[in-house]
């Protein structure tokens, strides 16, 4: 393809100027008190950039404006790098952060295939990342270490979710559209792993090129020819858009199950399309009164989007980390990023955006989840008010059994 | 039921059709491409973005000014083509004494350009169309689901093809275009403005593909990257059917809307490469293209 390449350029220059610009400012203060520096790696200008981006840059920002440093002993920096979605440009980034820029967290960095890049490096180089973007449960599963907490979601507590939910009522037998590449095959094995579960059975499933599909219609068309009730998607941002886009288009009757739908992609799509579907977050902003009060903080500074799971996430781990470090002390927090990490797992979380919590052993993030139903236009006050809640799960159901994933940190 | 190779008979036409429409939008926007081709020696990275600009216009029309579909259809283009105008004047016609490969990197560079700016603005998911109200709906073709705006987009397109192709081969404009091409100091020397047509070539190819993004709208997420994933493929249907023909490309873009939906039944992995695939073959078989002339 040609266009990546393109991507590289432009992103590089902004995570660089926002780089500069993030060095640059709070300069002064760094004589006087100690710094702590956090690095939010994201997705500035690809794919998943409405789904993380600078919306979950302004969230990382805000926790550190709402925990209040005024009175602290010490200061914080919030630096900024695009990942590109690439694998190796993310571990370059942290790598570089780690070592040469002093940066002590990294947050959000997904991805799946680059937060398992940069969660190696953090191991590797003993330091602490705390991430919200990716989906794999891989994370806090066979592939976990003592250095890296995951936020947010995965893909068990999607599948649980709404995977769950589908086939409690009725939804049977079921047929995927999977997206070609190893997160969409991770999403489509969690689901079927519910709806069999469940009594359910899975017909098949079509694996779509990777990212160069944009038309679905013949891949529904097969699927609703295979005589399945619902139609799974495991897939994520534009092609999930396409997908249900297209089945509206084509009058396909089945259930589809949006496996990985952000509010973003509700956005987009609109909600003459979208309505009636069924979607899993662990984060919306008109959930409760404080959601809502963290969505009219974040708002001020970007006024046009609100914030999904993903972009929750790094307001919420940046929160907790500060909390780390008036335990600790800044020295103490800096030393040794496994023994950091212990001690933010034996303090509960709680914060605007996911309510109390905890983190377990493996490095999983605990708080409910919900599922929702997308609401019809009739019922919408406006732009982003988009969801019902039909479900809640609490955090003990909503992840993955403590035992079940394999994770070598798990002491049984 | 009766079986082709094996699969249900209402499923292997339903993929023709869908071949088809598909295909719809690779004769148009590889016609665009021909024409710029085949008229100004310039291949012309940009078409994707400006593919995608046409869409954008189109919902900003809507959404800004309350301007409908069938307007926009017309109206998209010619903001487009006009903003076309302006890149030829100020940027394009700077090339043409220059090699190819000049003109690739500044078109490939404004790509870049206009989709960064529109990713800047509009986020990378992208934004809603409607169908318009009097295309929605589907007709039971017995054999499969018909939406009828899939079936518009193919007839339009189809009327598009063909209004081009006549003008550029059956009339008097089209035969001093195809002679300045030929020669252009010998027509300039008839008294003709050769500059601006090549002006107005540039943008009318540039038309094209706003057109075609205008249709695309309703059905395709409406996002910055819509063009990019589009415009190498038809890039393969141009070279497939000969650089710089005009009937060549309209043929091979259905042909291959076809072969690329029938592949998705048989091997959707394989949806996305068959395309190149036939271009390689056809390539070592035939180096100018099915209906190209050769060098």
């Amino acid at each position: 393809m040609v266009h990546p390449s393109a991507l590289n350029r432009r992103s590089l220059l902004t995570g660089t100027a926002a780089l500069a610009a993030a060095t640059a400012l709070p300069g002064r203060a760094r004589a006087q008190k100690p710094v702590i520096r956090i690095g939010v790696l994201t997705d500035l200008a690809g794919l998943y950039q409405d789904i993380v981006g600078p919306v979950a840059v302004e969230a990382a920002k805000l926790a550190v404006d709402d925990y209040g440093l005024a009175s602290k002993g010490y200061t914080v920096e919030v630096l900024v790098a695009d990942h590109q979605n690439k694998p190796d440009v993310g571990a370059g980034l942290a790598r570089q952060w780690y070592d040469r820029d002093g940066v002590d967290v990294i947050v959000e960095g997904g991805s799946s295939g680059v937060a398992l890049a940069v969660s190696a490096v953090a191991k590797d180089k003993n330091k602490v990342y705390l991430t919200s973007g990716p989906a794999t449960s891989d994370l806090t599963g066979k592939l976990c270490n003592a250095n890296t907490v995951h936020w947010a979601y995965d893909t068990y507590m999607l599948g649980r979710s709404t995977g769950g939910a589908l086939a409690a009522s009725g939804g049977d037998p079921w047929f995927f559209i999977t997206a070609d590449y190893a997160f969409g095959h991770a999403l489509q094995r969690d689901v079927s792993g519910f709806v069999t579960a469940a009594g359910g059975k899975v017909l098949g499933h079509i694996a779509t090129p990777f990212p160069a599909t944009t038309d679905f219609s013949s891949f529904l068309l097969q699927a609703q020819a295979s005589g399945a009730k619902v139609i799974g998607l495991a897939n994520a941002g534009g092609d999930t858009i396409n997908c249900i886009k297209q089945a509206k288009e084509f009058g396909i009757k089945q259930t589809l199950g949006g496996l990985l739908v952000f509010i973003s992609d509700i956005h987009s799509l609109g909600l003459e399309v979208a309505q009636g579907l069924a979607c899993t977050e662990s984060f919306y902003w008109d959930l409760n009164d404080r959601t809502r009060a963290f969505s009219a903080r974040l708002r001020k500074r970007v006024p046009e989007r609100r914030a999904g799971m993903a972009q929750a996430g790094p307001y919420s781990a940046v929160t907790h980390y500060l909390k780390g470090v008036d335990a600790m002390g800044v020295a103490e927090i800096k030393k040794d990023g496994a023994a950091t990490i212990a001690r933010l797992k034996a303090i509960p979380t709680d914060d605007d955006c996911f309510g109390p919590g905890s983190i377990r052993q493996d490095g999983r993030k605990m708080h409910p989840s919900y599922l929702f139903k997308v609401k019809k236009p009739s019922e919408s006050k406006g732009p982003w008010d988009y969801y019902n809640v039909i479900a809640t799960t609490p955090s003990e159901q909503a992840f993955r059994p403590l035992n079940d994933g394999g994770c070598s940190l798990v002491k049984t | 039921m009766f079986m082709i190779l094996g699969y249900p008979a209402p499923l292997m036409f339903g993929q023709l059709l869908l071949g088809l429409i598909n295909g719809a939008f690779f004769a148009l926007l590889s016609l665009g491409l021909a024409v710029i081709f085949g008229m100004l020696n310039i291949v012309n990275f940009a078409h994707g973005a400006l593919f995608m600009l046409g869409a954008f216009v189109a919902w900003g029309l809507l959404n800004f000014l309350g301007v409908n579909y069938w307007v926009a259809l017309l109206l998209a283009p010619l903001i487009v083509g006009f903003f076309g105008v302006l890149l030829e004047k100020t940027l394009i016609s700077r090339l043409y004494k220059l090699d190819h490969l000049y003109g690739l990197l500044l078109t490939f560079g404004l790509a870049l350009v206009i989709e960064g700016l529109a990713r800047n603005e509009f986020g990378s998911s992208g934004v809603p169309y409607p169908i318009p109200s009097q295309l929605q709906g589907a007709m039971n073709l017995g054999f499969m689901f018909m939406p009828i705006y899939r079936g518009w987009v193919v007839l339009a397109s189809a009327i598009m093809c063909l209004i081009t192709w006549l003008i550029i081969e059956k009339t008097s404009i089209g035969a001093t275009l195809r002679a300045a091409t030929e020669n252009a100091p010998l027509v300039q020397a008839f008294g003709i403005n050769v500059p601006r047509m090549i002006t107005l070539t540039y943008a009318g190819g540039v038309a094209l593909a706003a057109f075609a993004g205008v249709l695309a709208a309703p059905i395709y997420s409406v996002n910055p990257n819509m063009g990019a994933n589009f415009i190498i493929t038809v890039f393969a249907v141009v070279v497939i059917g000969g650089m710089g023909s005009i009937l060549g490309s309209i043929v091979t873009g259905f042909g291959l809307g076809i072969i690329e939906g029938l592949t998705k039944v048989f091997y959707p992995q394989g949806s996305s490469v068959v395309i190149f695939v036939v271009m390689v073959i056809v390539l070592l078989v035939r180096p100018a293209g099915l209906f190209g002339k050769a060098a």
